[in-house]
């Protein structure tokens, strides 16, 4: 393997964001979506991403990863702007990026354990080493049966969890969930955030999240994980999470950017609306 | 609903055949360094390869027969019949044999291609693919042409291989013709420029089949009907270029070799 241009591990906190927009603007067949956004994700945030369906928060996702252009404006990952990178340099700046995507897009041709291996064989990774990390990352999302399973045998919420083990196998730096509890049933959704929280609160991982579930976002906010219990718990005295931050986007626009105690207490219109 | 505008189309036009290009620049450019993906190179190999081998083999062999009946028919009227075997290996190995095969290959393999990776694009496989940092084209795009061109060369050989057996069953159980005078006349029918010619053609056809077909799965858009719609323009699209490609050969053979 070539050697590596770019090390985010060497990427230390006073560095400056993670992840950083600056007057983003894209749009498809003349209609513009995201308005000149701005905003940052510190490192070690979760922000979670809010906003009526189709408002671009999977564009949002995109542009970060560098899947997609921005017709305006710069995005820099890991103190980079993506602009003007080859797409050698993205795939080595990939490497570092976890990506849940919205419908899961695992490879339906290939079973779960090629699926969560994929990265790791591309890498190069010997096999004896993969097979334990994928077991791992499987055990991680408590789907170590599925193992042999084909996705297509898969239930949706179960294929969320894998998606998730496959974003995570490399232990990435930043980790993109495009709305990995949508259109699942509140039990699992819950399962699933809960892998969220743990995420966060083990690797200490910078996230961005999407939700349509309000519920989703407070449970995020107001919850930390219990290593010693193995599961995640109410954080007592009604404290908050601070590494969670909100990003509230309405028609392309951003309506807020800040924190969850900020968030309740905000006076717009749009937002109390949102939240009730 | 649907407004033509003469300049929508011609600017779309010319966007499709840039990047058409610009995709087949890339996949041919990742032969010649980096990484290469000899297991799906070989698992291509295969699909395209033995896959298409029975059609392949039965269409060669029935144009051959049908050729030899033909050629017998006409031959006839200027007490000609002993050159039927001629008549058979030419246009076997001259022409009918890399076409079909190309038409045959591109019907089974170029919607194949489109549909599997315009399935891949619309479920978003295709974007997961590069968020795991592999590169969709040279893994799925640069193993299907080196693929398609390889077998299709010798796809083409069994073909003309097939189609002149064919000609001679027919020759010697229904015309009452002489075999070794039929081998005889087909052997000396072919010159070397006939056999090069020939063997040129499936080089381009295999390449059209593939980047065709990838062109416009990659490019699919749309969900199902997207595909679908996707898989039927590669094939018309594949076997509009194989037989445009087929006569712009033959007339630089023919400048080449001079017949
Ligand atoms: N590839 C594309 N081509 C054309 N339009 C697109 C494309 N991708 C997104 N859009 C448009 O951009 C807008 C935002 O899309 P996006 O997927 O980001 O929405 P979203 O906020 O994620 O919605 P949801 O909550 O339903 O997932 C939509 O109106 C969509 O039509
Ligand atoms: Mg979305």
């Amino acid at each position: 393997m070539a050697e590596s241009s770019f090390t985010p591990g060497s990427f230390d906190a006073g560095a400056g964001p993670v992840v950083a927009f600056h007057d983003v603007a894209i749009g498809f067949d003349g209609h513009e979506v995201l308005h000149d956004l701005s905003f940052h994700v510190e490192h070690g945030e979760t922000r979670i991403i809010l906003g009526p369906a189709g408002c671009g928060k999977s564009l949002i996702l995109k542009l970060a990863n560098g899947l997609l252009e921005p017709d305006r404006g710069e995005v820099c990952v890991f103190g980079r702007s993506l602009g003007g990178m080859t797409e050698a340099e993205r795939f080595d700046l990939r490497a570092h990026v976890g990506m849940v995507f919205q419908e899961s897009a695992l490879f339906d041709s290939i079973n779960v354990e090629d699926n969560v291996a994929y990265r790791l064989r591309e890498e190069g990774a010997p096999a004896e080493e993969t097979h334990t990390r994928v077991q791992e990352a499987l055990r991680f999302v408590e789907l170590e049966k599925a193992i042999d399973k084909y996705p297509s045998e898969l239930s949706g919420g179960m294929r969320r969890r894998v998606s998730i083990a496959r974003a995570i196998i490399n232990r990435p730096d930043l980790i993109l969930y495009d709305s990995p509890t949508g259109g699942l049933d509140p039990i699992t959704s819950t399962t699933i955030i809960e892998l969220v929280v743990k995420q966060r609160d083990v690797s200490h991982t910078t996230s961005l999240l999407i939700t349509h579930r309000l519920q989703d976002a407070f449970t995020l906010a107001t919850h930390r994980y219990n290593s010693d219990l193995g599961r995640m718990e109410l954080i007592p005295d009604g404290k908050i999470d601070d590494s969670t931050k909100f990003l509230v986007l309405h028609e392309g626009k951003k309506v807020f950017d800040g924190t969850t105690l900020e968030l309740t207490h905000s006076n717009d219109p749009f937002l109390r609306e949102f939240l009730t | 609903m649907f407004t033509f505008s003469p300049e929508d189309f011609a600017k779309r036009t010319v966007g499709s055949v840039q990047e058409f290009a610009l995709l087949c620049g890339r996949a041919v450019g990742n032969l010649f360094s980096g990484r290469r993906y000899w297991a799906d190179i070989f698992t291509q190999m295969d699909s395209i390869g033995v896959g298409s081998l029975p059609i392949v083999i039965l269409t060669g062999f029935f144009t051959g027969c049908v050729l030899a009946l033909q050629a017998a028919v006409s031959l006839k009227e200027f007490g000609a019949v002993g050159m039927t075997g001629k008549l058979v290996a030419l246009s076997m190995v001259k022409e009918l044999g890399p076409v079909l095969t190309g038409l045959m290959v591109a019907g089974r393999n170029s919607s194949g291609m489109a549909s599997e990776l315009g399935s891949m694009k619309v479920t978003e496989q295709i974007d997961a693919m590069r968020a795991l940092g592999t590169d969709p084209i040279r893994k799925l795009v640069t193993p299907r042409i080196l693929a398609t061109v390889v077998m299709l060369f010798f796809l083409t050989i069994i073909s003309d291989a097939c189609g002149t057996a064919g000609g001679a069953l027919v020759s010697v159980t229904l015309l009452k013709l002489n075999a070794s005078t039929f081998f005889h006349t087909a052997y000396m029918a072919l010159t070397y420029g006939d056999v090069v010619g020939g063997l040129v053609k499936p080089l381009f056809s295999g390449f059209i089949v593939a980047t065709v077909g990838c062109y416009f799965g990659m490019t699919a858009k749309g969900g199902t009907q997207g595909v679908g719609r996707a898989t039927t323009q590669a094939v018309v699209y594949a076997m509009i270029f194989i037989i445009l490609v087929d006569f712009l050969v033959t007339q630089l053979m023919i400048g080449i070799f001079g017949k």
